[in-house]
């Protein structure tokens, strides 16, 4: 029998306050572990901000235009002699551009201007304005009594004038092209110094419409943002009444049995069907079996319905589940019917989850743009808002994202600004609709 | 009777329904609400659903039908002969249909009278000049047979519409006839109407059932459309695609090899960038960060699952991409001319990362938090650190759900649409530099079926083909992690 025991290790005899090399390694590593954390969430919310902010630096200019703004006089000889023209528009521009230059020499920036100066005043204010000629002419067709007395026109600078005058009129790698050359610029500074040119707020892309390819100037989103709110006004009236009715049989009625559960799984998977195969379902039953008339508000909404009802049906479900069960006993136990107690008790106090995960649900539809895109909404140019209220609905309109993909997908950069533009107003709404479902969640959600 | 019209009188007669049927009750119970088997309420509500749902039950019928019956028909009156040389049917259909529509809109707006437009016998040049004077897309001159045919289309469906307005109407009285003659005071009205809301709340919850048919349906049929006109094994096996333009599919190559791969290319490296990010920022957040921390920074991230997909599309091509250029292109801060244009694999691999950070990040966020606190605790008292507990307990015990996790960020990088469509380019390669544009499955979907209506050439009909392709792979993809998911949850409850 030995007594030995085992021989004990070598010990430094050392603090338990040290820290020896092991230990510094792991807190080390521990450190290290929190900071790879630390430094993902800031990657993330870095991504947010860069997002947010090229959002804003890029769309706020689409809000402003460079406008020319002249007091113009058109006597009637003038007026007669434009008509009688062979090509009126380009008379309309030469009377106009007659008259800024002699403003100009009127307020003493320029002097002595020769007819080939005027000339190319005239071409270089074709250059900054566009066809001026036709929207002249066009306003003096429609109100004759205008001849011969003063008139403000305020017209739309083209946007590579706009680029200029945001850059604080440097000249820094400016490339003369067909579109605006040097020379135009010292016509725009004698213009900025009479104060003829300034920015304002561009009332035609909150209001306006679409305009054609070559005219980035005049687009707006006014259209879109009605055909949007007339696509959400469907979804809403077929989408709420149908996830909560959908909801309260899952969670009220619904047996145990082989259907409830094909109706679980189906809602579970719709929700993670991707969107464009929405669009695809639209183009075949909507359009091509029904017939249904391409890219209107009515068939955009229908689809987006079906896109949004799983999302809309989950959380109704989760708020109608969490009303207590004590409700629907003291229902029941004075006598009320199933029927009774879910709508005249349950329903009520889940009402406030209900809507906020509608309005929740709404956003979602709102922002979609794949779908639409199948069923017409693209390549479409709309041009004037619907007639009627009916025509909302049924006559073929834009949306914001649709609009704003047009406009992406468009060659001329001048459409750029406004599609940022146009995702600062369809962010505007997003978020109001978040916030209203954030209040209206804080104002009456019940903790039972 | 136009369609509004027709549903506001259904509406009146069900209103005027549930008065004369409340009235009837109170009355045949002598005026006392006692006497009656249910609240006076449900006699109302019976009469007016007795109005309301077989009418308009009727109503959607006769819309689905009445297409169908009056396409049938017309299609049928056409002769063989009279299709033109490499033309279809549905082609010449489309075009009745398409002078049918434009002779309602020329009436609507005055162009032609109604009697001009039933005129058989009209002159076709003038006829096509008026047509192209009301704004319709008239190629060339109408002719004769589509003349007829479409005047036969809205004659037909004139009448059809005058019959559904006189069945409705007649359903909808009938209903209301009926349901009054049965209200009395003995009537168990509220079994009855709560009988019908109950079928009304389940024909709701099918609604998810029909989408899925509608879905399938949808998918199946021009599938097999599109596998008649080209061989199947082509479309599977095929490594090249070059739809030709000329939509006759005699030069087109329609192979789904090289989307797929730059499906799944850029949808890699969108996971390359979402999920170390998600997860480290999800571990972060569950484990260390302190409550105000969180309470902050976990809303912010989810704003990025908030924001529309054509917002990052956008971010893609003008921002994303334009910079990368400035990084890897010529003349770029590494000189190193790796990428010539702005859309390729990484500029929407990296953009679609970005979208897909709160969704792994709230999906781990919830499973690390279902790890039970005891198994944290037991590690802990052993002396691990926080971050070997985390990795060395926590993670193993999390990994199927964050396997799910992951697994459903990739469903959705794969259906993703706009950012591919905006960023990623539109030539399909089969190559594995990430600094070249390619092409996927969804921005294919897109690009075949926009601005072309016809759907009878391959090139069209190949959308819906990739439209299967991808409903079945992310499909399979979800219910692969939905199992996965669940099943770990029912490990620990």
């Amino acid at each position: 029998m030995t007594d030995a025991t085992a021989p004990s290790l070598p010990r430094k005899s050392k603090s338990l306050l040290a820290e020896d090399d092991r230990t510094k390694k792991r807190n080390a590593a521990e450190k290290r572990f929190k900071y790879y954390g630390i430094a993902a969430i800031s990657v993330g919310l870095v991504f947010l901000v860069i997002l947010v902010a090229t959002i804003l630096r890029e769309g706020t200019p689409a809000f402003t235009r460079t406008a020319v703004t002249v007091d113009f006089v058109l006597t009637q000889e003038q007026f007669d002699e434009a008509e009688s023209a062979v090509l009126k528009t380009a008379a309309y521009t030469r009377l106009f551009s007659q008259f800024v230059a002699d403003q100009a020499e009127e307020k003493g920036v320029a002097t002595d201007l020769t007819d080939e100066d005027r000339a190319e005043i005239a071409a270089g204010l074709e250059r900054i304005m566009g066809k001026i000629g036709s929207d002249i002419r066009v306003h003096y067709r429609e109100n004759p009594d205008d001849v011969g007395s003063p008139v403000r026109f305020n017209l739309a600078a083209a946007s590579r004038v706009d680029a200029y005058l945001n850059n604080g009129q440097s000249r820094d790698g400016f490339v003369s092209s067909r579109f605006l050359e040097e020379q135009d610029l010292d016509l725009i500074d004698a213009m900025v110094e009479i104060d003829m040119i300034g920015s304002d707020w561009d009332r035609t892309f909150f209001f306006g419409s679409d305009s054609g390819v070559d005219n980035p100037g005049g687009a707006g989103i006014g259209v879109a943002v009605v055909g949007s709110f007339f696509m959400m006004i469907v979804v809403l009236v077929l989408s709420l009444p149908i996830s909560v009715a959908a909801s309260i049989y899952l969670e009220e009625f619904a047996p145990k049995n082989r259907f409830t559960d094909l109706i679980e799984v189906n809602i579970s998977n719709l929700a993670a069907v991707p969107s464009i195969v929405f669009g695809i379902l639209g183009l075949a039953v909507f359009i091509q079996f029904m017939h249904l008339p391409q890219s209107a508000p009515l068939v955009g909404g229908l689809v987006l319905t079906l896109m949004t009802l799983p999302t809309i049906i989950i959380s109704t479900r989760a708020s109608l589940k969490s009303v207590p069960p004590s409700i629907r006993d003291a229902a029941l136990g004075v006598g009320a019917s199933k029927m009774q107690t879910v709508f005249h008790h349950v329903l009520p106090l889940a009402a406030p989850g209900i809507l906020t995960g509608t309005i929740i649900g709404l956003a979602q539809a709102l922002g979609e743009t794949a779908p639409l895109l199948l069923i017409g909404m693209v390549g479409f140019v709309a041009r004037a808002y619907p007639d009627t209220f009916v025509g909302g609905f049924t006559e073929a309109n834009s949306v914001m994202p649709a609009q704003i993909y047009t406009w992406a997908s468009r060659a001329d950069p001048g459409f750029y600004e406004k599609a940022w533009g146009g995702i600062i107003i369809l962010l505007v709404f997003l978020l109001t609709m978040n916030i209203i479902a954030i209040i209206l969640r804080r104002r009456f959600e019940r903790r039972w | 009777m136009p369609l509004t019209w027709l549903v506001l009188t259904v509406l009146v007669l069900a209103v005027l329904g549930y008065v004369v049927g409340r009235v009837r009750a109170t009355q045949s119970a002598g005026g006392d609400a006692r006497n009656l088997h249910s609240l006076p309420v449900y006699y109302g509500m019976n009469v007016a659903m007795s109005v309301i749902v077989p009418a308009v039950i009727a109503l959607i019928i006769w819309l689905l039908v009445q297409p169908i019956v009056i396409s049938a028909s017309i299609s049928g009156d056409i002769p063989d002969s009279a299709i033109p040389e490499g033309s279809v049917r549905s082609l010449v259909m489309s075009e009745i249909r398409r002078v049918a529509d434009g002779l309602d809109n020329a009436i609507d707006m005055g162009v032609m009278t109604e009697d001009f437009a039933r005129n058989a016998g009209a002159d076709l040049s003038d006829m096509t000049q008026r047509l192209k004077d009301a704004g319709q897309v008239i190629t060339q001159n109408v002719s004769a047979d589509v003349l007829r045919w479409a005047q036969d289309y809205r004659a037909m469906h004139a009448t059809g519409d005058l019959l559904r307005s006189f069945v409705v109407l007649a359903i909808a009285i009938a209903g209301l006839v009926l349901s009054w003659m049965r209200t009395h005071k003995d009537f168990r009205a509220r079994i009855v109407v709560e009988k019908l809301v109950l079928g009304l709340l389940m024909l709701a919850a099918s609604l998810a059932i029909l989408t899925t048919i509608g879905i399938l349906l949808s998918l199946i049929f021009n599938t097999i459309n599109f596998f008649n006109l080209y061989p199947a094994w082509d479309f599977f096996l095929g490594l090249s695609w070059s739809p030709s333009f000329s939509g006759r599919g005699g030069l087109s190559e329609l192979g789904v090899i090289p989307l797929l791969w730059g499906t799944l290319y850029i949808s890699f490296v969108a996971l390359l960038v979402a999920v170390p990010i998600g997860l480290l920022s999800a571990i972060y957040l569950s484990e260390y960060a302190p409550p105000a921390v969180r309470s902050i920074a976990k809303p912010m991230l989810e704003v990025l699952a908030g924001i529309p997909t054509i917002v990052y599309g956008l971010f893609a091509l003008l921002t994303v991409g334009p910079f990368l250029v400035s990084v890897f292109g010529q003349d770029g801060a590494l000189g190193v001319n790796w990428m010539s244009g702005g859309t390729a694999v990484i500029t929407a691999g990296v953009v679609m990362g970005m979208m897909l950070i709160p969704f792994v990040s709230s999906l781990s966020d919830d499973i690390i938090n279902a790890v039970p606190q005891a198994m944290r605790d037991g590690s802990l008292g052993l002396g691990a650190t926080k971050s070997e507990t985390i990795k060395q307990v926590v993670l193993p015990a999390a990994l199927p759900g964050i396997v799910g996790a992951i697994l459903l960020a990739a469903s959705r990088a794969i259906g993703e649409t706009m950012i591919v469509v905006l960023g990623a380019g539109a030539a399909a390669r089969l190559s594995l530099n990430p600094f070249e544009a390619m092409t996927t499955v969804t921005a294919k979907i897109v690009s075949q079926l926009t601005g072309d209506s016809d759907f009878a050439s391959p090139e069209a009909l190949v959308a819906f083909a990739l439209g299967m392709t991808l409903f079945f792979i992310t499909l399979g993809l979800n219910v692969f992690a939905l199992y996965i998911v669940r099943k770990y949850r029912e490990q620990y409850e």
